[in-house]
């Protein structure tokens, strides 16, 4: 290592000459001794004002134009201003090249922090993690996002921002059930998809002729004699993706509202995997840029004045309040994911025999880099917990499984602790909590009464009981049945198919679509 | 590998303006309807400043499918003496700690900062200075006269003397013209010169530098510069208000509180019309007298009630102090409307030839008791007055109010926006 003992910067001032010799010190960590493989970097940086901005447009640096942005923004502004909150040391895209946002005000000493955390830890866990590669062009999205903020606004031009508004509204509403789960046939390709939008558009264009418009349409086939199974296979049903489902076959929504859904959708869709991954993912990172700043130390290049700095900060990032801390608020992902990572590092060099056991196909590997990036590819914070949460990091942590079942009136159970009976249980249960299947609920499309009045028919299979919030609900349904423009029902049953609570909720006169 | 390095911080910002402003044009109804109820039991000074609102979720809400109730598994961390099997007593509130607990349900209200000026606008929007047979007046724009340059031509009288000369100088530099000093040096030499060659050669010099100078002149016509003065609309950004408030003894706490507020509602409006807003208070029994805000408000009086001595006032106050060239004059009149039927006829004549020709506009404000309802009440003596005034065509504007919350109706009622076309009421 050629540059080693040189210090890389002198107190806490930058400029980009120093930027760009902290990028390549990293750099040269995070390849050689890491082995990352990571998208080329682009480092921005911005001022405070800048980051609050980029806060509300969720961290994307395009974005199309919506008052809900507007009132995250309004609601985080009071809060920063009146210091409740800080703002994060950094913003990092899944693009490429992966952008990165720096605020001016970090020293010296965080920018490096900075940088190795997003700038290789992120990027390598965007590259790398087969969620991301699924679900995730990175190639496209800023492209695409372009696209999507050019067609709103056309839209908003030609349609009226009302009537845009109202749809969009109603398409957030449907955002967490406008996701693909399951891979399908391709991988996402921004890029064409914009081309597509566009094609679409033109042909529509060039194809359009009033007199068309006026012929009556031509008879649909009987539709008695579909029968309900073949009606239900021709309209992919049943359905979870219900954006997916009205932009494909809602039947009076205009061309362009299937287009400004099918944004949502897609939009939705990458986002997808970074819930999945919250625990990896800031592992990840957060492990890396442990390795990289510590390294940068030994070498010399990092005084040790600047190395307590950055101590400090992630002492801070990694720490874990205990569940009566008045402070706690759920499992902090830094400080899970980073503690899992060093515990596989540990498990890898030094296993004791409760991890030989526990783990015997990484226990005394030695090729520590290797098996994490391995995992780094393959895993999800569900899969990753439910394989690699060892009992030594259970005990640290001191966990413990509470099972609270409203009839029982002794109150909430201690279900499993750290014991040798428990171990199992609890990774069992924290795992599902970061299961998505099981975080979000269950809503499917299950029929449309074709013969009838149109009824959009869905169903809630309830799990442990838990039924949808009634006030939320009738207002979902209302911006669904809005875009359906026919009346909607939702049905929630049991696990034994027994009905526990019925919804009906018909389309509003000015409805979206028209 | 390349790494670029982008510098965003002089990019534009407030970025999330529009998406600000998108929020606050759909939240515009609840925001005015907090600001009006707020109104009604704060002091309207405070409105002014603008600052948090708090608004209900309700229509702002971005609804999801959102699960609540059911058993519930969590594991926490930082057990310190449960053992498996124990049980434990439920927090009191429901919705305790654990897996999503009703993150929504907490926050039923919104609250965030309004900027004072976002809040004034959204205060007073929909209202707008009346529709007056004087409308010219209310936008008037005075003639100003601003310098803007010079002139080859314009009265002698706007000559620059400066500039001229140094015109002058410049040309005289340029042309060589010979100066003074040069032709008496030569002058002088010639004078003390004996040598004959010499001497004619002086002469000669001497004679085509006068000559020269003849030639070009000290000042030519074509160095003359003029002032040039534009004469530019100037709008009258000022103006004055007038409150005048009957404070006999018939006047109660609450009858001036509602006028107070009603003032200051005005205040606050035309603050944001004009850059410069002046208040004159004047009350009056039977005599009038211009005093202080806090007399006004709270200083003791008594006596008859004679409303001409108000308008007397308001008319010599406007002639030494306020031309109505450069005022834009707005006077509001609170009274309970007791008057002396005797002096309807001078109040009339003040009324109509006086104060009303200046006036952008002329409110007459008439306070009762609370829970008192003026309208069952046979109208008051000023109240029949002012009516058969108005309907003789006076610009009057003319409401009742006995409670609190019916002032800022009232007053939205009076400055509503309206076609030109409508009859002012």
């Amino acid at each position: 290592m050629g540059s080693s003992g040189e210090r890389l910067f002198e107190g806490a001032d930058w400029d980009f000459q120093t930027l760009q010799r902290i990028h390549d010190a990293c750099e040269e960590v995070a390849r050689k001794e890491l082995g990352l493989d990571v998208y080329p970097n682009q480092i921005e940086v911005i001022t405070a004002e800048q980051m609050l901005d980029a806060y509300s447009s969720v961290g994307m640096p395009l974005f199309y134009k919506h008052w809900s942005f507007g009132k995250q923004f309004a609601f985080q502004e009071a809060s920063y201003r009146k210091g409740l909150m800080g703002l994060a040391y950094e913003i990092v895209i899944n693009s490429s090249p992966c952008i990165s946002y720096l605020m001016e005000e970090n020293t010296a000493t965080m920018q490096t922090l900075v940088i190795a955390h997003a700038a290789f830890g992120h990027n390598h866990f965007f590259k790398n993690n087969y969620l991301f590669k699924q679900w995730t062009d990175a190639d496209g999205i800023l492209d695409y996002l372009e696209f999507a903020k050019g067609y709103i606004a056309a839209c908003e031009d030609r349609h009226g921002r009302e009537t845009v508004e109202r749809t969009l509204d109603a398409a957030h509403a449907l955002m967490s059930h406008g996701v693909d789960r399951y891979p399908g046939k391709k991988t996402l390709d921004l890029r064409a998809e914009e081309k597509r939008a566009g094609e679409r558009r033109q042909h529509e264009e060039a194809v359009f002729n009033d007199l068309w418009r006026t012929v009556p349409n031509t008879k649909a086939k009987s539709k008695a004699t579909l029968s309900a199974e073949r009606r239900r296979a021709l309209l992919g049903l049943p359905q979870e993706n219900i954006l997916y489902f009205l932009e494909k076959t809602a039947p009076r929504l205009q061309g362009w509202q299937r287009e400004l859904i099918r944004i949502v959708r897609h939009i939705a869709q990458y986002f997808y995997p970074q819930g999945q991954t919250k625990v990896m993912n800031e592992g990840t990172a957060t492990y890396v840029h442990y390795r990289i700043m510590s390294r940068l130390h030994q070498q010399g290049r990092l005084t040790d004045g600047n190395f307590l700095e950055f101590l400090q900060s992630h002492t801070n990032v990694v720490f874990q309040p205990e569940f009566d801390d008045r402070r706690y608020s759920g499992f902090n992902p830094y400080a899970l994911g980073f503690a899992m990572m060093q515990d596989i590092e540990r498990i890898v060099k030094n296993p004791e025999n409760e991890d030989r056991d526990w783990f015997p196909d990484i226990a005394g590997k030695g090729d520590v880099e290797g098996v994490l990036r391995e995992i780094w590819s393959n895993y999800r914070d569900e899969s990753f917990i439910n394989q690699f949460l060892s009992p030594a990091l259970i005990r640290r942590f001191r966990m413990f499984h509470l099972h609270d079942d409203p009839a029982e009136s002794q109150g909430i159970k201690v279900d499993a602790i750290h014991d040798e009976r428990g171990y199992r249980r609890v990774r069992r249960e924290l795992a599902r909590q970061y299961d998505v299947g099981f975080v979000d609920a269950n809503i499917e499309v299950m029929d449309v009464d074709l013969d009838g009045d149109r009824r959009l028919m869905l169903r809630h299979t309830t799990v442990k009981g838990a039924q949808l919030n009634e006030t939320d609900t009738r207002r979902v349904l209302q911006h669904l049945a809005d875009l359906w423009s026919y009346d909607v029902a939702l049905t929630e049953v049991d696990g034994t198919d027994k009905v526990l609570k019925e919804y009906v909720v018909s389309p509003r006169a000015a409805a979206v679509a028209a | 590998m390349v790494m670029h390095i982008v510098d965003r911080r002089l990019n534009p910002g407030s970025k999330s303006l529009e998406n600000r402003q998108r929020f606050l044009r759909r939240a515009k109804a609840l925001v005015q309807g907090a600001v009006k109820k707020s109104s009604q039991d704060r002091d309207i000074k405070d409105v002014l400043e603008g600052g948090e609102v708090t608004i209900p979720l309700d229509g702002m809400d971005e609804p999801r499918f959102r699960r609540e109730g059911g058993t519930r598994d969590m594991v926490l961390p930082g057990n310190k003496k449960f053992v498996e099997g124990d049980w434990l007593q439920r927090p009191n509130q429901s919705g305790g700690k654990g897996s999503g607990a009703g993150e929504g349900d907490s926050e039923d209200a919104f609250r965030f900062v309004l900027s004072r000026e976002e809040f004034v606008d959204l205060f007073l929007d929909d209202l707008e200075l009346p529709d007056l047979a004087k409308r010219k007046l209310a936008e008037t724009e005075s003639e100003g006269i601003q310098r803007a340059g010079y002139a080859t031509s314009g009265s002698p009288a706007n000559i620059s003397i400066s500039r001229t000369v140094s015109r002058a100088l410049a040309r005289r530099v340029a042309l060589r013209r010979p100066r003074k000093d040069e032709i008496e040096a030569l002058e002088a030499e010639l004078a003390e010169c004996e040598d004959e060659t010499r001497r004619r050669e002086l002469l000669t010099l001497l004679e085509a530098l006068k000559a020269k100078a003849k030639r070009i002149p000290f000042i030519d016509p074509i160095d003359i510069r003029y002032r040039r003065f534009e004469t530019v609309p100037k709008p009258v950004a000022q103006a004055v208000m007038f409150c005048l408030m009957d404070v006999s003894g018939s006047m109660s706490e609450h009858m001036k509180d509602l006028a107070k507020r009603f003032y200051m509602l005005l205040y606050v409006f035309l603050k944001r019309r004009y850059k410069h807003v002046e208040i004159v208070f004047i009350r009056h029994t039977d005599r009038a007298e211009e005093v202080d805000e806090d007399t006004f408000f709270h200083g003791p009086a008594s006596g008859g009630t004679l409303v001409s001595s108000a308008l007397v006032a308001m008319n010599d106050i406007v002639r030494t102090r306020f031309r109505p060239a450069d005022w834009n004059i707005y006077a509001a009149q609170a009274s309970d409307g007791d008057n002396m039927t005797s002096d309807s006829g001078v109040t009339g004549h003040l009324l109509t030839d006086k104060i009303l020709p200046v006036c952008q506009f002329f409110a007459y404000l008439e306070v009762g008791e609370a829970a008192n309802y003026t309208f069952d009440m046979p109208d008051s003596s000023l109240w029949t007055l002012y009516e058969r005034l108005r309907n003789e065509g006076a610009p009057l504007s003319m409401r009742k109010v006995s409670e609190r919350g019916e002032i800022f109706p009232v007053f939205q009622d009076l400055f509503k926006r309206r076609s030109t076309s409508q009859e002012r009421v």
